[in-house]
């Protein structure tokens, strides 16, 4: 694994559209500060995001996953939220029982109102997965 | 304390009697059961409706040619069946049927459920090998004592789940002394009662027996924490993964036998999982190589992910694979540790829900970092 200091993670973000995605965009428009190492997809919601999906992202050589959606109890759909909580703890359990790096997987829940939140999340991600160095898949051919 | 019956015949052959009984009387329209196909060690499951058809049923033979709970969820996949039938199905068997049930893949009505305390089976290779019968004596030996047979599927000697949840009736096996002389079933259901209201034998009031079966659960569990260790060792990071799963040729029958796989078409045999030309060219591109076919890891991590949370530990999965992954052992640990955050036993109770489709409104917030 790489860990030098021009290692620009690419971190894969899939962003609820009513709160989350809200949230990336008024990090934007505030002008707040936050790396280009997020790559955002716009989902309906986080319950949206299948567990696959996150798999074959970090497979195909991503260096983080970030799901992000409403806070809990302010679902869009009223409790799509909830599920992917569960779904997220699962996910993580099948991570690190693979002797995986789970820290490569992140849920927050960032509403439209918080701007800051999704750049600080961003960043200490970011800040995370450089600590943890590229992901090993990106180059791998036996999968 | 629960209502027994206790006939004075081999607990095999008091079993055969007693379904034999319940078809003659007309309780139950049919019978499903493991029968011999010859003397070498074949068997099947098969559904039986007349008794002279039972003579070479063998309700407790240790080996498991398909996990039950897919085969009775194909008789009641439209609800329940027309006719009351009897299944005498081991308790891993029970906890898939009632994981399909939970999943509208089948219904427990007009089924009366015979299960026994389990000593394990053999993996199906040794029916090619014609070896079982030679090795029956010895395993009931064990199974009477209460002791850990060899040479069982890995998921076996590793299974701590041996007694069912839900049978309306349980024959006692394990650690029971005398097999061979006497047939205890314990009725655990009205139901169960009902269908032995009118059985010759002696009625008692009897439990499983929880100091063998606690000595049994610490053997088996010894068994599991070193299986589980074993596999720790080799599950390190990616290459970890490869070296287990490289060999994985990609033939889907570990799915195909999975009793908590139902879908009709899985995922990972759609065209979503297909690989096309232009993506060949693009992972090459990138990767610079490309296993072929590709999607291993991803094909086993999606499984995990899939049905972890209602692995039931049968260990078909192992049983089919031609190359022999260590396929029951990585998913039981997984799927346990899935299980676990959410104190959930899979088939253990009907009502229960799945926890991926339920949820708490408070609960696991430190997930949210």
């Amino acid at each position: 694994m790489k860990k030098d200091e021009t290692f620009m993670p690419k971190i894969l973000a899939f962003l609820c559209n009513w709160c989350s995605y809200a949230g990336a965009d008024l990090a934007g428009t505030s002008r707040s500060q936050y790396p280009s190492s997020i790559l955002p997809i716009r989902v309906m919601c986080s319950s949206r995001v299948d567990p696959l999906l996150i798999l074959r992202a970090f497979l195909n050589g991503a260096d983080g996953v970030l799901v992000a959606g409403c806070h809990p109890g302010d679902c869009h759909y009223q409790e799509g939220n909830y599920y992917t909580r569960r779904r997220f703890m699962m996910l993580k359990k099948v991570i690190e029982g693979c002797g995986l790096e789970s820290d490569r997987l992140r849920l927050s829940w960032v509403s439209a109102s918080e701007g800051s939140k999704y750049a600080r999340v961003a960043t200490e991600f970011t800040k995370k997965i450089k600590e943890l160095g590229e992901n090993s898949a990106k180059n791998e051919i036996f999968l | 304390m629960t209502k027994a019956l206790k006939l004075t015949k081999n607990t095999e052959q008091g079993v055969r009697e007693f379904v034999k009984f319940l078809l003659e009387k007309g309780n139950v329209k049919g019978v499903f059961t493991l029968k011999k196909i010859n003397q070498k060690g074949s068997v099947a499951y098969s559904l039986i409706t007349t008794s002279d058809e039972l003579n070479d049923a063998v309700p407790f033979y240790p080996l498991m040619p398909t996990n039950a709970g897919t085969l009775l969820s194909r008789f009641t996949l439209n609800g329940s069946t027309t006719e009351p039938i009897v299944a005498i199905v081991k308790p891993c068997e029970l906890r898939a049927f009632i994981e399909l049930i939970k999943r509208e893949q089948g219904s427990l009505e007009n089924i009366y459920i015979i299960s026994s305390t389990c000593g394990g089976v053999y993996p199906l290779k040794i029916v090619a090998e014609e070896t079982i019968e030679k090795n029956l004596s010895q395993y009931w030996d064990a199974v009477k004592k209460g002791e850990m047979n060899e040479n069982l599927r890995p998921a076996c000697t590793g299974c701590t789940e041996f007694t069912p949840y839900t049978a309306d009736i349980t024959v006692d096996l394990i650690g029971h002394n005398n097999l061979d002389k006497e047939c205890v079933l314990i009725l655990n259901t009205k139901k169960g009662e009902e269908l032995a209201k009118e059985m010759k034998g002696e009625f008692l009031e009897r439990e499983l027996d929880k100091e063998t079966l606690k000595k049994f659960y610490d053997k088996r569990d010894a068994a599991k924490k070193k299986l589980f260790n074993e596999i720790n060792t080799k599950m390190k990071g990616l290459d970890g993964l490869i070296e287990i799963f490289g060999r994985c040729i990609g033939c889907h029958g570990c799915s195909t036998v999975c009793p908590i796989c139902y879908c009709k078409l899985c995922e990972f045999d759609s065209s979503d999982s297909e690989y096309k030309p232009s993506t060949y060219e693009s992972e090459l591109k990138r990767r610079g190589g490309l296993k072929v076919p590709p999607g291993t890891i991803y094909y086993h991590l999606g499984r995990l992910a899939h049905m972890g949370i209602s692995c039931v530990g049968c260990g078909s999965c192992e049983d089919v694979c031609p190359v022999d992954i260590p396929l029951s052992i990585i998913f039981k640990k997984v799927g346990e540790s899935i299980q676990q955050i959410f104190e959930y036993i899979p088939g253990k109770n009907i009502e229960e829900k799945i926890p991926l489709l339920t949820y708490e409104e408070e609960e696991f917030t430190e997930i949210e970092e």
